[in-house]
């Protein structure tokens, strides 16, 4: 795989006229995560679904770009907070996708490789309704990571999960997406601060970037200087939203 | 068996509440044939009550398989292009505007008195609702799962046969669970147009002759004939969904 391109969006963006946000700058580091932390509505999934070229409904006026000079909407792969697994379709199915959707024959080997990365082996013949939310939500990761791309947007993925299994979730992508350059829309103060290489807090005023923990992400859930930055960005965020 | 109780005592209250009507009214059998009446001149007829039974069956399930295979082909063509959503839909809107009774005579005579005017006229009224409710689904497929297959630079075939169309599936088994009832409706009205076969046929010919017992014996074995029909379909498509789901399983 090629190195991961760092990935800058800088732009604003209206909906109907009105302000969503003001122009704004947000760089996301080759190969690392960069967590975009926000109340609801500041736009911050807009921006990630313009990086991913996908409907939005505002109006954007600005560039995204890589560092390699390469188009960026092709090389990204997106993962929601629902799992957006196929009902009708079984686990190794679903992983598959892609290469289906794209009329190539899946990579058996790279699929039973993820299978067990995940520990969906023994699930894989199974449908999704058979499954828990924690599984289905590591076959929406087997599926994000069977397209091999290299830059990942990451749209609250964990948020619908339990407290043990999102981190539980948040230590197995941290393992699986390494290198990868990682955007994570996330509107949990903690999720940034355990995973984060950059943690950025967008407001209707704009972007403000926080320092991180000293602590190599995936950190522990009980690391002092997480929780402290847990704190920090929790007292942040209802300042900025005040 | 406690599932169909409701069902039974129904039947046992609605026979009752017949019969309590007769025996206080005491309308000759011309006018309101009691249910013991009704249910020896079905025993005593049987064999012809069958035969005509067939027939309309056989009209039906024709009707319903061609119904639903143009209605989703039809869906089909709607929701992958614009062209045919300007051109046909207004169209479509039209023909449900017509009653289906008033195209049975026309319907008889170009396609003769035979089997194919009772399946077209079955075709005509189950098209409309296999192909609105199917468009329906084809329209509304998860918004995310379109998104996903953005991102994954799918094709937009691909979208159609391996997204969207198994998303609309339970839509277009509601169509067909519409369609269930509606088909006999149209085989009896084409054959009450003109035929010498079928159970419509067979209610105009009692009718005619005063034979209200008759007429209400073929009525009866009409409606069951819907009611099992639609049973039929309703667990079909139930089973499938459940199959496609792995929902049953889960359980």
């Amino acid at each position: 795989m090629t190195q991961a391109p760092e990935i800058t969006f800088a732009g604003e963006a209206t909906i109907d006229g009105a302000t969503l946000f003001a122009p704004l700058t947000l760089s996301l580091r080759p190969g690392q995560w960069t967590c975009l932390l926000g109340g609801s509505g500041v736009g911050k999934s807009t921006i990630l679904r313009l990086i991913a070229d996908l409907e939005t409904g505002a109006a954007f006026t600005g560039t995204i770009s890589a560092s390699d000079t390469k188009p960026v909407e092709n090389r990204v792969a997106y993962m929601a907070q629902e799992d957006l697994l196929l009902p009708w379709a079984t686990v190794a199915q679903n992983i598959t996708l892609g290469a289906r959707l794209r009329g190539e024959t899946p990579d058996q080997s790279r699929l039973t490789d993820l299978l067990r990365r995940v520990r969906l082996t023994d699930h894989a013949t199974k449908k999704p309704a058979e499954l828990s939310g924690g599984q289905r939500q590591r076959v929406a990761l087997a599926r994000t990571l069977m397209e091999d791309k290299e830059i990942i947007l990451l749209d609250e993925p964990f948020s619908a999960l339990d407290a043990q299994t999102r981190a539980d979730m948040q230590d197995l992508a941290a393992e699986l997406l390494h290198g990868k350059t990682v955007l994570l829309v996330t509107h949990d103060p903690a999720e940034a601060a355990r995973l984060g290489h950059a943690i950025e807090v967008m407001s209707p005023r704009g972007l403000t970037q926080c320092a991180t923990p000293s602590a190599p992400a995936p950190r522990n859930v009980d690391d002092r200087e997480t929780l402290e930055t847990q704190g920090a960005l929790l007292k942040l965020l209802r300042e900025e939203s005040a | 068996m406690t599932r169909y109780l409701p069902a039974l005592i129904a039947t046992v209250f609605a026979v009752t509440i017949w019969q309590v009507i007769v025996s206080i009214t005491g309308l000759p059998k011309f006018i309101l044939p009691g249910p013991a009446l009704v249910a020896e001149t079905w025993w005593t007829n049987r064999a012809v009550i069958a035969e005509h039974t067939l027939i309309t069956f056989i009209e039906v399930m024709i009707g319903l398989v061609l119904g639903a295979l143009l209605g989703a082909i039809t869906a089909i063509q709607l929701a992958t292009s614009r062209v045919a959503r300007v051109l046909v839909q207004p169209m479509l809107v039209f023909t449900q505007a017509l009653p289906v009774f008033a195209l049975a005579p026309i319907l008889t005579l170009w396609l003769g008195y035979g089997l194919w005017s009772k399946v077209a006229m079955a075709v005509l009224i189950i098209y409309f609702p296999v192909t609105s409710s199917f468009f329906d689904g084809l329209m509304r497929t998860p918004p995310g799962y379109l998104d996903l297959a953005k991102t994954m630079q799918a094709t937009p075939r691909a979208i159609l046969w391996q997204i969207r169309i198994p998303a609309a599936l339970p839509s277009l088994a509601s169509g067909l669970r519409l369609a269930a009832v509606y088909a006999p409706i149209g085989a009896v009205i084409g054959e009450w147009v003109g035929a010498s076969k079928g159970l419509g046929y067979l209610m105009l010919l009692a009718n005619g002759r005063a034979k209200t017992d008759l007429m209400f014996a073929a009525m009866l074995t009409l409606g069951v004939l819907s009611i099992l029909l639609h049973w039929a379909v309703r667990t079909a498509t139930v089973r499938l969904e459940e199959a496609r789901s792995g929902r049953s399983r889960a359980q």
